[in-house]
């Protein structure tokens, strides 16, 4: 049993090992047909054929030095043409004398006559950016010129950019798509092995280190945990975190290094979709396999209790069919991307434009996606959760919690229990709910009204910050990468709105409730240690009291590792679910504390 | 405002002390030498087996006490002076009091053998006790234990968990068949073989053997067996630990003497938890009850009493509940390990052989006198209740499944047991589904 362990730990490591180095197993090389395939066809694909051709002749050995060169062409390209449409310090003087006090853009046609492609594109700017100050009167030539000023500034800035170079937007994904493209070497040409010795590899590897658990006699098997460097936050757990950040910041932030890491995963997308893989296919590939094999795991783990069992069927079959497959075949069959098990405001961009665009424009079903998701907002999640707590979704259905309760089950005591982690918890999830609120307000507001400022921030900017902070910042980076130093569910427990609103359900409109037996409790501590949530579960089994707690999920390992048979998950009337804190035992006494 | 000086910070010292504050202003202080706070002694094993640090078995944070006001001395009672109310401490130090608790404990039982004070050989009751057991049982690849009982079983499962070999030595024809019937103690028999746990059944110590260095090197058992090891618990049960009340005029025999209000001899002093003899009787009760519920229960009882509502210790229908390795363990009223001439009983136990259900009745009056679940967790607040209202077998086999209080989605037993009940007694007034 241990040789078979140690060998599947070998495998396992072997995998690992070779997907970071599939990291840097490429060279690039820009060539004209991938210019083609990822620049549309107009004046910015020839200018940057003419400013890359330098680059095009060169083979680079690492993605660093070839995205470096990529953004050297597009700021070149983006110099160029402000040089070329950018309007001079001596045409604003020019103007100014031609106005005087008042701006009319008739001034500005008597400017440019030129006829040029530069100058049409020079007037038309004026008229764009400018056309508000036409007619105004103002005070004197300086204080005109200032406002001229101001525009050009614009156009120098946004419009030259936007229309006739490569705003950031677009340098952003030409340098991810063309990088991706460039790459050769054995990983572009060989997809299919690398796919093998990476994740193949890792997944045998895993799955043979994970199933001589079988040996051992059903029950809880908690031991060393304490004693274990990955578990205990000892250096494997430190480094594996760090790992994990250091995946999340690029996934999120710098993905045009990671290509090669997509290029393994193109071979599944095709056949899923018919397209090439993007960065979120291969996360959501992997996270399915971390789910589906670490579900294999908890399965094994907690044999002995059908609960668990149940859970952990459930969470893997949520997130391969709802999260993973259904989805691309959407794709495949050129209808939108919808995961039906997401709801806002976990999923925070339910209501952008672009989305709710993208599903009117797809009719019945499109209009029925809108709808599901609607309903699941105002009618699913009350209803279950007071019928079943919050469970139903955050440890059944969900794919955070699906990812908590599989992968991140190894560390799920490692979350803090103390009153000032309560404190803290309950103003941070709460404040993030109130900003996906006030974001999706200002979105909406701005889908009706196409205005962009709201109250007292402009929407578009509330939403980015939104997605980078709590979208990938928090969820990703944080949410995963900190399960081997702070415990499994720090997204779920600090960050999550939608927790937080099934939360607030949980706790004031539901029959789920954990009892206590009687007077059973020994105050020994499982309970507490091993809830991922960091309730203080000792504290309420002690005194006898019901656990009612917006922040439980209802996974239901305290009940599990309870020695003495304390804890139950139950739902039943709503009476007495604050019932006293009893203990029984005493004659004659009743303590009501 | 008295002065209230509790020596122990166990389960017991500690529920007086919190009932204490909750109900009055008194100065509370805690005497312990053992901790510096209040600890779980039943999670002791789960420290040794990695399941949680000595951090997650103090039931309440530090600043617990600092903010309701108990404050706590980390030093050991040498003596008790009840004439001047005051005691000496270790260090030195003397403390007056106005109201003494003692809630002091239990020491692990020694019965004398040659070789108990070698190095390598413990037993396992407090703090200390494991520090030392984490320190002899590094590296060592045997180990023997001496005693079937609750700590006996628990150092096993310890011991395993360092893939250290286990041998315990049983007296009894099965584990623990002191307080269980036949047919569990067999079970759990079973259970622990197959951990691979060396089961020595009526198997007693006769000596531990040491090595040239005064470490245990074998013992020794009474049919001649001699079984290398280097390390041997003693769970042979354990007593009061009051040795040092000797020559301080409180009245003790096994244990500190107390009445029913659990005062001792001498005014203002009281004692509870384990280290406590009662002098009178309670039905189906010995005088001495080491265990974590009674001692609870005491503290309660006493904050009763010293703030004002003088109470009885009166506590109801008796529970206790245990894990053996895998198995878990509840029981409610009395179930003895030998019936009572006036009692008769059903014994269900599942194929698997890790659950089990035994109940036992009075055979004239039908009354049910008590329960004994294996791997079935049952709702404490139903038997007490069934209990106290002295109900009848059929009452109790009729409403088991409201008692169940297993996980959801459980396998549920309740018609598997009535119908091997009603073959065994197919008589209509007992049989559940006939009455």
């Amino acid at each position: 049993m241990r040789a078979v362990k140690l060998f599947g730990l070998i495998l396992l490591l072997i995998g690992f090992i070779l997907f970071n180095a599939t990291f840097f197993l490429a060279r690039y090389k820009l060539t004209p047909e991938v210019i083609e395939s990822k620049i549309s066809e107009g004046p910015s694909r020839d200018l940057f054929f003419q400013t890359s051709t330098e680059m095009q002749g060169q083979t680079f050995a690492t993605s660093f030095s070839f995205v470096t060169e990529l953004r050297k062409n597009f700021e070149a390209i983006n110099q160029e043409q402000i040089s070329n449409y950018g309007i001079t310090q001596e045409e604003v003087f020019d103007l100014v004398a031609r106005s005087g006090k008042q701006f009319t853009l008739a001034s500005v046609d008597s400017l440019y006559l030129g006829g040029d492609e530069a100058s049409e594109f020079k007037k038309k700017a004026w008229k764009d950016y400018g056309g508000w100050l036409e007619g105004r009167e103002f005070l004197s030539p300086e204080e005109l010129q200032t406002q001229l000023e101001g525009v050009v500034n614009n156009i120098n800035q946004y419009a030259i950019i936007n229309q006739v170079g490569f705003d950031r937007y677009q340098v952003k994904d030409l340098t991810y798509s063309i990088t991706k493209a460039s790459a050769i070497g054995p990983v572009a040409s060989n997809p299919l092995l690398f796919l093998f010795l990476t994740i193949g590899l890792f997944i045998i590897g895993a799955l043979t280190y994970i199933l001589p658990k079988l040996n051992l006699l059903p029950g809880i098997k908690n031991n060393g945990i304490f004693f274990n460097a990955m578990k205990n936050t000892g250096w494997l757990g430190i480094l594996t975190g760090t790992w994990l950040i250091v995946f999340y910041i690029i996934l999120y932030f710098y993905p045009e290094y990671m290509t090669n890491w997509v290029i393994v995963v193109d071979p599944v997308s095709r056949v899923l979709n018919g397209n090439e893989a993007g960065r979120f296919f291969l996360y959501g590939f992997i996270y399915t396999l971390c789910i589906l094999v670490m579900g294999v795991r908890m399965i094994i783990h907690y044999r002995h209790s059908k609960y668990q069992i149940l859970r952990t069927y459930s969470v893997m079959f949520f997130q391969t069919a709802f999260a993973f497959l259904i989805p691309e075949i959407l794709i495949r069959l050129n209808k939108p991307y919808f995961d039906f098990k997401n709801i806002w405001p976990l999923d925070y961009s339910f209501f952008f434009d672009s989305r709710i665009n993208e599903l009117v424009s797809h009719g019945t079903l499109g209009l029925f996606m809108l709808g599901w998701g609607v309903a699941l907002i105002i009618i699913g999640v009350p209803v279950l959760v007071y019928f079943f707590g919050k469970r139903w979704y955050c440890s059944w259905v969900c794919g955070c919690g699906g990812l908590a309760e599989t992968l991140g089950d190894p560390y799920r005591q490692l979350s803090n229990k103390t009153i000032k982690a309560w404190k803290v918890e309950r103003w941070m999830v709460h404040g993030v709910l109130v900003f996906a609120i006030v974001m999706t307000a200002g979105v909406i507001y701005t889908y009706w009204t196409d205005a962009s400022w709201f109250l007292f921030f402009d929407s578009y900017k509330l939403r980015e910050v939104y997605g980078a902070f709590i979208g990938a910042g928090f969820a990703g980076v944080v949410g995963t990468g900190f399960y081997p130093l702070m415990g499994n569910r720090v997204w779920c427990r600090f960050g999550c709105p939608l927790a937080a609103y099934l939360g607030i359900v949980q706790r004031f409109k539901s029959r789920f409730r954990i009892t206590t037996n009687g007077g059973q409790c020994i105050s020994c501590g499982n309970c507490s240690t091993y809830c991922e949530m960091g309730i203080d579960v000792r504290w309420y089994a002690q005194r006898g009291q019901n656990i009612v707690r917006s922040s439980c999920v209802g996974c239901g390992i305290c009940s599990s590792v309870c020695p003495r048979g304390v804890l139950n998950l139950e739902v039943k009337e709503e009476s007495g679910r604050f019932g006293k804190p009893i203990l029984i035992g005493n004659n004659h006494i009743k303590i009501s504390e | 405002m008295k002065h209230i000086v509790i020596i122990g910070n166990g389960i017991s010292g500690t529920t007086a002390a919190r009932n204490i504050r909750k109900r009055s202003n008194h100065t509370i202080t805690i005497i312990s030498s053992e901790t510096d706070h209040f600890y779980s002694r039943t999670a002791l094993m789960y420290i040794y087996m990695g399941h949680m640090k000595y951090e997650h078995t103090k039931p309440y944070e530090d600043g617990f006490w600092k903010k309701n006001k108990i404050d706590l001395v980390r030093d050991h009672v040498t003596d008790v002076h009840p004439k001047t109310k005051s005691l000496t401490l270790q260090s030195g130090r003397s403390i007056e009091y106005d109201i003494l608790i003692i809630a002091s404990g239990s020491k692990s039982n020694k019965f004398g053998w040659p070789g108990q004070d070698l190095e390598g050989v413990q037993g396992l009751y407090s703090y200390q006790d494991l520090e030392r057991m984490e320190q002899t049982t590094k590296g060592i690849s045997q180990a023997v234990i001496v005693g079937g009982g609750l700590i006996g079983i628990e150092m096993a499962e310890m011991l395993l968990s360092r893939k250290i070999s286990v041998t315990l030595l049983v007296r009894e024809k099965e584990f623990w068949n002191n307080v269980l019937p036949l047919q569990e103690a067999n079970m759990i028999s079973r259970h622990i073989r197959s951990h691979h746990v060396s089961l020595k059944l009526e198997s007693e110590l006769k000596e531990i053997q040491a090595d040239e260095k005064d470490s245990v090197k074998a013992v020794v058992t009474k049919a001649g067996e001699t079984i290398p090891c280097q390390f041997v618990g003693l769970t042979v049960g354990v007593s009061p630990n009051i040795e040092f009340l000797k020559d301080s005029g409180i009245e003790v025999k096994r244990g500190v003497i107390v009445n029913e209000f659990l005062e001792t001899n001498i005014q203002d002093v009281y004692a509870l938890g384990d280290c406590v003899e009662r002098n009178y009787e309670l039905p189906g009760r010995k005088n001495i009850e080491q265990v974590w519920y009674t001692s609870r229960m005491m503290g309660e009882v006493l904050a009763q009493t010293i703030c004002g509502n003088k109470t009885k210790y009166e506590p109801g229908p008796w529970f206790n509940s245990a894990k053996f390795f895998d198995i878990e363990y509840q029981t409610y009223g009395n179930v003895a390990n030998v019936l009572g001439s006036s009692e008769t009983d059903f014994y269900w136990e599942h194929k698997s052989g890790m659950k089990s259900m035994h109940l036992v009745w009075d055979k004239n009056s039908n009354q049910f006198l008590g329960i004994n679940s294996f791997g079935i967790r049952l709702r404490h607040e139903c038997f007490d209740q069934w209990l106290r209202e002295n109900r009848s077998i059929t009452y109790v086999l009729k409403h088991l499944a409201e008692a169940n209080f297993d996980p959801e989605f459980f396998p549920r037993y309740e018609s598997e047991i009535m119908a091997s009940f009603a073959i065994k007694f197919p008589h209509a007034e007992l049989n559940p589904r006939l009455a």
